[in-house]
């Protein structure tokens, strides 16, 4: 019995040591390619799971398939219209032919500084060929929206005085471009280059004085016609107001005149009427208006002089007077 | 082995030191072989899923709860915490983050980038997703996050890209977050990331530090006009309705004397008529006695009175000239 456990767990040892040895799992998206010697031998092997190899003799070099990121080296480089730009991008590739990757690269790390050479390069010719605004801007037909929000005082105006600048290329034209030339390089490398896009493209230092120096003087503009468009709408308030106040009070001077004027042409004509009836009414209008003016002069400081000839002191000198 | 020989001992029954070592290695090869078998049970938290292979080959997705694998490397358990809202950001970095691909290792570089207009902005924005495929978040790209942290650096450049520094820095917000949303889903799905985008959220975007001071000014300036508006519309105001009340005024004013100059026209008229209606039937008497009588009510009111007659010549000299009214 005790013989027989023992050659059980040795023979059990043995085993897990064989198939250790034999075998290997191979991931998911992943391919195996089996050397002897560090030489190449056999199919690729591209299926996960378990698998088995000649213990000792044969190596197993995993190669990931899975779509991996090329990050690439923010580089300072010139564009067309000779701004310094600093550029960082980035790619997406995959390994396309495992055993021609692995002859050629053997690596990732290797096959990063392949695409660093040549996505890179591509990217330095495609810069120095385009003006900046071409790298910019993508959508050609894109057009500046109106700020609705602004205060409707000039509603009909664009309040901002930038535009965008038309284009005939753009950025996803370009970033194509030097897509398809580095993939037609890296492809007898097993490498398959999905994209490069331009991740940053910055202002370098010495250009970004010189930009906010020019901002800085398009705000100043926009702040100066902000300030002139406030006074001069104050000012048209303003002389609204001294117009509406002249029109408003010649208008009612008008009606004052036109009321009194009317009421005055109905009085004349209601005093007309009374008065001039017939000669003998004129004759009393006379008379009383006369009467009605003595009455009013007469006061304590004014002397009279009246003749005995006239009507009132005729019986003065005689009962019956000639 | 001191107690085997003890009389004491409870195991006083004579074990040979042989059959103590097989029950010690009995012992011992059960423990480790329950050890391993405990190790094949592993838990999936509640907001996780696990993502199972056989020897690397992938063969199903766990939910939450307890669950048994293979041990010993057969069997591997990635676990993914699919309902899990994650963030990452731009430009800045919170220093209470969760998971180490939240904050942005380069935050100046990353926010800084140039508008449509070719100006500078310093925008900072915060993507918010979820591991939705855990399948193909492990098997289609070899880093996810890092491939979508550069591809939304990317996609905002790009929407930046098209607008101008007034678009992007004040009204324009919500429509470059809608963009954005949108390109980044795409480019999401086109990468097979296996995750989803949920959120595109900008938080500060200002014009670079030195220019700030300038796109103040013209806030200000923005105010200004309102307040100079407001001044002026407010001395219309003032004086405006004031105007129109006093213009009612005289109107009214006017009125009321017309109808007193018409009702008083029509009184005397009206007088008039009455005396003239009696005045016809005696003219003569009638003109006599107003006459006198306004003689009469005349002449007490009067200081001098100098009566004549017709046939004294050489008056003049008589006369007290200077008692005259101007003295």
């Amino acid at each position: 019995m005790k013989t027989s456990a023992t050659i059980g767990g040795v023979l059990v040892l043995l085993i897990l040591l064989c198939v250790s040895l034999c075998s290997y799992s191979l991931p998911e998206q992943h391919a195996a390619i089996i050397t002897e010697f560090g030489k190449p031998t056999g199919p690729t092997v591209t299926t996960p799971g378990l698998h088995f190899k000649l213990p000792l003799v044969q190596t197993v070099n995993l190669v990931d398939l899975r779509m991996q990121e090329w990050d690439g080296q923010a580089v300072q480089m010139p564009t067309h219209d000779k701004l310094y730009m600093i550029v960082d991008s980035y790619g997406r590739w995959r390994i396309s032919n495992p055993l021609l990757f692995f002859t050629r690269l053997r690596d990732t790390r290797s096959a990063l500084s392949r695409i660093d050479d040549i996505a890179g390069s591509e990217m330095r010719d495609a810069v120095a060929k385009n003006d900046l605004i071409e790298m910019v801007r993508t959508d050609k037909n894109r057009k500046v929206e109106n700020d609705f929000d602004a205060d409707n005082t000039n509603a009909d105006e664009n309040i901002t005085t930038s535009t965008l600048p038309s284009i005939s290329i753009g950025r996803t034209a370009i970033e194509q471009t030097i897509t398809t030339n580095a993939a037609a390089k890296l492809e007898e490398f097993g490498v398959d280059l999905v994209d490069v896009r331009l991740m940053r493209l910055n202002y370098q230092a010495s250009v970004t004085d010189k930009i906010n120096e020019r901002m800085i003087s398009e705000r100043a503009q926009i702040a100066a016609r902000f300030r002139s468009e406030g006074e001069g709408a104050a000012d048209k308030i303003l002389g609204d107001r001294d117009r509406d106040l002249a029109e408003i009070k010649s208008a009612a001077y008008q009606k004052v005149q036109e009321i009194e004027g009317q009421a005055e042409a109905e009085a004349t004509r209601i005093y007309a009427d009374a008065y001039n009836q017939s000669p003998q009414a004129v004759e009393l209008y006379n008379f009383l208006r006369s009467m009605q003016t003595l009455e009013d002069v007469a006061t304590n400081n004014t002397t009279l002089v009246i003749s005995t000839s006239g009507d009132l002191f005729k019986y003065i000198k005689s009962a019956n007077p000639k | 082995m001191k107690y085997a020989n003890s009389p004491n001992s409870p195991f006083n029954r004579n074990f040979s030191f042989k059959q103590i070592l097989s029950i010690v290695v009995g012992i011992a090869v059960v423990a480790i072989i329950l050890s391993i078998i405990l190790t094949g049970f592993y838990t999936v938290p509640a907001d996780s899923q696990a993502v199972l292979q056989r020897f690397g080959k992938y063969t199903s997705t766990e939910d939450p709860g307890l669950h048994f694998k293979i041990p010993l490397g057969v069997d591997t358990a990635t676990i993914i915490p699919v309902s899990r809202q994650l963030k990452m950001e731009f430009g800045y970095g919170n220093p209470n983050a969760t998971s180490p691909s939240q904050g942005d290792t380069q935050p100046d570089a990353a926010k800084d980038m140039v508008t449509g207009d070719l100006n500078e902005a310093e925008v900072e924005w915060v993507v918010q997703y979820r591991i939705t495929d855990p399948k193909q978040y492990l098997f289609a790209v070899q880093d996810p996050e890092d491939t979508l942290r550069a591809a939304s650096e990317a996609v905002m450049r790009e929407v930046i890209g098209d607008r101008t520094i007034d678009e992007v820095i004040t009204y324009g917000r919500q429509d470059i977050e809608n963009e954005n949303l949108v390109l980044l889903k795409s480019v999401a799905q086109e990468y097979e990331l296996g995750i989803s985008i949920d959120l595109v959220q900008l938080k500060n975007v200002n014009p670079p530090e030195p220019v700030q001071a300038a796109f103040n000014d013209v806030n200000n300036a923005q105010q200004e006009k309102q307040r100079d508006i407001n001044q002026a519309q407010g001395e219309y105001n003032t004086v405006v309705p004031k105007a129109h009340g006093q213009a009612d005024q005289m109107i009214s004013v006017a009125q009321g004397s017309a109808a007193q100059r018409i009702n008083e026209a029509k009184g005397d008229a009206a007088y008039f008529n009455d005396i003239f209606a009696q005045y016809v039937k005696a003219p003569e008497v009638t003109r006599r006695r107003l006459y006198l009588e306004t003689m009469g009510a005349m002449l007490p009111k009067m200081g001098n009175k100098i009566i004549i007659d017709d046939d004294v010549s050489r008056l003049l000299p008589l006369l007290p000239l200077t008692k005259s009214p101007m003295q």
